[in-house]
């Protein structure tokens, strides 16, 4: 069993919306998710928008402070160390973002964005920074030109490469890649998946794979994680996924991934209508409502998130 | 770093539009009047002549003489360099304490953003004329405590605009990425946020100058501001007020002089504004 890197413990974040005389209004973005990266895998972790993946993500990467429970980081709590020590952590772990057009600082240059995280962490001399910034580039496959120009000189594809850059440039061992490519073409989205591919091979990353898209993430993972209303329902390695037994809701997800045969005809679809909101979330199993399964004890009681199988765990009374 | 924005695209954008360019222009006019003053100005501005009291506008006087046959044309030179002083300094400490009350407020957020809106709703309650009136009676009128009290009355607006940018700017990915990376609140404030946040600052500075000359002249027409001899356009004024029916000179050059400057800053900053906000859209 490899060594793990990242673990969370039970974490929940809840952000409170509005608070009147009478009750207290708060969205529940993550709830008791506890999950584990082992140091050189990539897990995916896919799920519906507005089900908490990016909150996750920062919660993780301790850019948002947790409501309750732990995150630790290569035998560490996070949250328990101080400032300095944390900076100090941050070099270890990065982040991609999913909107490459407002991840750059649009008043930077390309040389003064990839140099930044070596100034900030005091690394190398001028001369050195600026050699570490040209194989950057080259890691990336952009070309050298680029150094001077500003980020909105570049394309979506091109941008998205940059902030892999920058993420990369402290040589960290995590990198939490937030819906990297869901604001790509479907063309650059293969380029950029690649690049992650490739480079995860070169400087032995580990990656969380955060997606909407089941084909992506299925394209990259070693281990998937499905998610739900804050909550994890699923998770196993990406194999198990086309058999049968899953959580019901990840049956429901497979079932909608486009298929490239105009002459398919999907079934009737499983899944009617949209999650509910995360503001009231339904007692009981979250996902009761939408179940083609639910019965009674779904709808009062809370399934326990446990293993079924060899490092196959879910939530669900019915498997 | 902003050399090559200017360039390449601030500027082909400003240049299109006719009005704020000939505000540029009439701003840099106004510039250059007040630094050659000495040379352009045709007499001393305060030599008295006796023989001449009240002369309309002539040849060896361009803009006629007041009631102590003063030149008005080197009176109005001089007053230039007033205005342009007041504008600068009054908006230059308004702007200094706006954006770093603005930036605090917006960037730490919570009881200090509420305490510094707070103070901001305050300040605007005062009708700002009436304040600097009063603070003048008391303290000496010159042109020192002219300046830092419109200073310290006209931020509030500045320091609002600064905020809303940093609220919004804050959530961008590019402030989170500096975050994960391990940048202190410094660097990003002033790194990442302010240089982001200073085009619509630029505006409303432009705009202030014309506000800020505007209230000067109002203020030494009253003759709460700059003291005589020293002109100014607003004291010129006064003095065109008490012979108005005799001599209109003294009234109207002043008067065009103040409409023209602050018309020019006015165009300017529109410009300025208008070649910016297509950037903001994208």
């Amino acid at each position: 069993m490899a060594e793990i890197l990242l673990e969370a413990r039970k974490v929940t974040k809840i952000f409170p919306l509005k608070t009147t005389w009478t009750r207290r209004l708060q969205v529940a973005a993550v709830t008791d998710v506890s999950l584990s990266l082992q140091a050189g895998e990539t897990l995916g972790l896919v799920g519906e928008s507005g089900c908490g993946k990016s909150t996750l993500g920062r919660l993780l990467l301790a850019l948002l402070p947790p409501t309750s429970g732990e995150i630790w980081f290569a035998g560490r709590n996070i949250f328990s160390l101080s400032r300095s020590e944390l900076r100090h952590l941050r070099r270890q772990m990065q982040i991609v973002f999913q909107d490459p057009y407002s991840s750059l600082n649009p008043r930077m240059t390309i040389r003064q964005i990839l140099e930044e995280p070596y100034i900030i962490h005091g690394l190398g001399s001028k001369t050195e920074r600026r050699d570490w910034v040209a194989s950057l580039l080259h890691d990336v496959g952009l070309p050298a030109e680029a150094l001077h120009r500003y980020p909105h000189e570049f394309s979506g594809g091109q941008r998205q490469r940059l902030g892999i850059a920058r993420a990369l440039a402290l040589k960290p061992h995590l990198v939490i890649a937030d819906e990297p490519v869901s604001a790509l073409d479907v063309s650059v989205q293969a380029q950029v998946l690649n690049l992650f591919n490739d480079l995860k091979g070169k400087m032995g990353l580990t990656y969380l794979f955060i997606s909407h898209d089941l084909s992506v993430i299925s394209h990259v993972s070693d281990r998937i994680a499905v998610m739900y209303l804050g909550r994890l329902v699923e998770v196993a390695p990406r194999q198990r996924y086309g058999q049968r037994g899953l959580h019901p809701y990840t049956e429901a997800l497979l079932d909608a991934v486009p298929v490239a045969d105009p002459a398919f005809r999907r079934p009737v679809p499983r899944l009617q209508g949209d999650p509910p909101s995360p503001v009231q979330i339904p007692p009981g199993c979250p996902f009761h409502p939408r179940c083609p399964e639910a019965e009674a004890i779904c709808r009062e009681v809370v399934p326990e998130f446990r293993p079924v199988a060899a490092d196959h765990w879910l939530s669900c009374h019915r498997r | 770093m902003a050399g090559k924005y200017l360039q390449r695209e601030f500027w082909p954008r400003f240049r299109r539009n006719r009005l704020a360019l000939s505000g540029l222009v009439l701003v840099a006019v106004l510039f250059l009047v007040s630094l050659l003053a000495p040379w352009l100005a045709p007499y001393d501005p305060n030599f008295i002549d006796i023989n001449a009291i009240l002369m309309p506008p002539s040849s060896s006087h361009l803009m006629g003489t007041d009631s102590l046959g003063r030149d008005v044309f080197s009176r109005i030179i001089y007053g230039a360099r007033i205005s342009l002083k007041v504008g600068f300094v009054a908006v230059g400490l308004a702007t200094l304490i706006g954006v770093v009350l603005g930036a605090v407020a917006g960037y730490y957020g919570g009881w200090v953003d509420n305490l510094l809106m707070r103070l901001v709703d305050l300040m605007l309650c005062f009708p700002t004329f009436f304040l600097i009136l009063a603070v003048i009676a008391v303290l000496e009128p010159s042109i020192w405590n002219i300046m830092v009290i419109i200073g310290l009355t006209s931020w509030m607006g500045v320091a609002r605009l600064v905020r809303a940018e940093f609220l919004s700017l804050k959530e961008r990915e590019f402030i989170q990425a500096a975050r994960a990376l391990g940048a202190k609140d410094g660097r990003i404030i002033f790194r990442h946020l302010l240089p982001n946040a200073l085009a619509p600052v630029m505006v409303s500075a432009t705009l202030g100058v014309a506000g800020a000359i505007l209230t000067e002249s109002a203020l030494s027409f009253l003759g709460l501001g700059v003291q005589p001899p020293t002109p100014s356009w607003g004291n010129i004024l006064t003095a065109g007020k008490d012979n108005i029916e005799i001599a209109w000179w003294l009234s109207v050059f002043p008067g065009l002089a103040i409409l023209i400057t602050v018309l020019s800053y006015n165009l300017l900053g529109e410009g300025i504004r208008e070649a910016i906000d297509p950037r903001l859209k994208e």
